[in-house]
């Protein structure tokens, strides 16, 4: 495994491999609860307490675990983790999780988790992993306050709805569209910002072909005048 | 009683979708939806695990869960999956066959979201062991008709000019946004 920096290790998750946008782990808790942003936030934030949790774990375990069982370890740690959440949000915020209901549960068996246990956390030190923690679970969050900004301002014309600081954006003629918090608009929002981030991708692509080619006439044009 | 079985069946199938209404199962679904042949066996293991999972939850409701609630999630990743893994064993000496066809999507599917979310689902319901069953039937048919119809879509965008912007996933979410707004259309089903 090639060795990276601490820095590397925590903006890697950030963007660059946000695990939501660009590795597409993840995606049920993405697309269900992301209906606004109060929603999302408690989903990111259970995710993230998972993620560290277990990542803590795995790591100061990994030369206990027999290789054979790993992942049974793994989601073992990981379900231990998910049922203190669920616990810990059903005394302290009913509300919250009577909107969440049994997405908080299916928190085991998101991907993203298992994956930085499976790829990281199970051969690098502790320090190391859970600043991979941090930068994964930061990621997760950026990419579902993302979603849940936009649905929510276009669904309900509102935002942080649910909490005491609620702004209403458009008034009161506003006509929401509903859609966008129904389960279809979770898919278009995802859908767009993928064409969105690919688009970007592109035109990238397209500047360094641009700069590439310019560079080689101007060796060619070098080389002829020699 | 059979009408209200039939009513889980049917809501569960399309009102209430797993996939494009609850977005479980999302990684099978944009994994193995590019075939129709695959998909439809990937849609088939899926039915077959969440039968075994409905009643694996509804005997762990009846014995296990009165008397320690807080096991819920540990005690159905556990005992799903290994029961999962001893099928496929069995599978695989009785009958070679149709572990060619199912076989290496049972382990993918084990841990998939719509697994869980089935027991977990029953669970919060109430279900009893029948009710169970026709919910995980009702599912399972579900997702199995998402990923077919997935599936049949993405060939035909296959042979189609498509721009390079939407060659990654982006173009398969709109699709599946689509599916879904389609598919509210049977929330118009049942008027209670």
């Amino acid at each position: 495994m090639r060795e990276t920096t601490a820095h590397q290790d925590f903006f890697r998750g950030v963007w660059k491999e946000n695990p939501v946008l660009v590795q597409l782990l993840g995606l049920c808790p993405a697309l269900a609860v992301t209906n606004t942003v109060l929603n999302s936030l408690a989903m990111a934030g259970a995710t993230l307490f998972v993620l560290l949790g277990s990542s803590l774990f795995v790591s100061l375990l990994k030369s206990l675990i027999p290789n054979e069982v790993r992942i049974s370890t793994y989601i073992l740690i990981i379900a231990t983790f998910v049922t203190i959440v669920d616990m810990a949000l059903h005394a302290l915020a009913p509300a919250v999780y009577g909107e969440l209901g049994a997405f908080i549960a299916l928190i085991v068996v998101n991907c993203m988790i298992l994956g930085r246990q499976e790829a990281f956390a199970s051969k690098r030190p502790v320090g190391r992993a859970l600043l991979d923690a941090l930068g994964s679970g930061a990621g997760f969050t950026i990419a579902l306050l993302m979603m849940g900004t936009f649905r929510e301002i276009l669904g309900s014309g509102t935002l942080l709805q649910g909490t005491p600081w609620v702004f209403n954006l458009f008034g009161p003629n506003y006509e929401p569209w509903v859609i966008m918090i129904s389960p279809p608009g979770g898919f278009f929002t995802l859908g767009f910002i993928l064409l969105f981030m690919g688009w970007r991708e592109e035109k990238k692509a397209k500047k360094r072909e641009i700069r590439h080619w310019a560079h080689s006439l101007q060796a060619t044009a070098r080389k002829e005048a020699a | 009683m059979m009408g209200e079985l039939i009513l889980i069946l049917v809501s569960a199938m399309l009102v209430t979708n797993f996939t494009l209404f609850y977005f479980l199962g999302l990684c099978p679904f944009m994994g193995v939806s590019g075939k129709v042949g695959t998909a439809l066996r990937m849609g088939l293991a899926n039915i077959f695990v969440m039968t075994i999972t409905s009643l694996v939850a509804s005997f762990l409701n009846i014995y296990v869960l009165p008397h320690a609630p807080y096991l819920r999630i540990i005690s159905f990743i556990v005992v799903i999956a290994s029961l999962v893994q001893i099928v496929e064993m069995v599978i695989k000496k009785v009958s070679p066959a149709l572990f060619r066809e199912l076989g290496i999507f049972l382990p993918l599917i084990t841990t998939n979201c719509a697994i869980l979310g089935l027991a977990v689902f029953q669970t919060g319901r109430g279900y009893t062991f029948v009710d169970g069953l026709f919910y995980a039937l009702g599912a399972g048919a579900g997702v199995t008709l998402a990923l077919v119809l997935m599936a049949s879509l993405r060939e035909q965008t296959e042979l189609s000019d498509v721009p390079a912007v939407a060659r990654n996933m982006g173009l398969v979410l709109i699709l599946a946004g689509t599916l879904s707004l389609a598919f509210m259309g049977f929330s118009g089903l049942f008027t209670s």
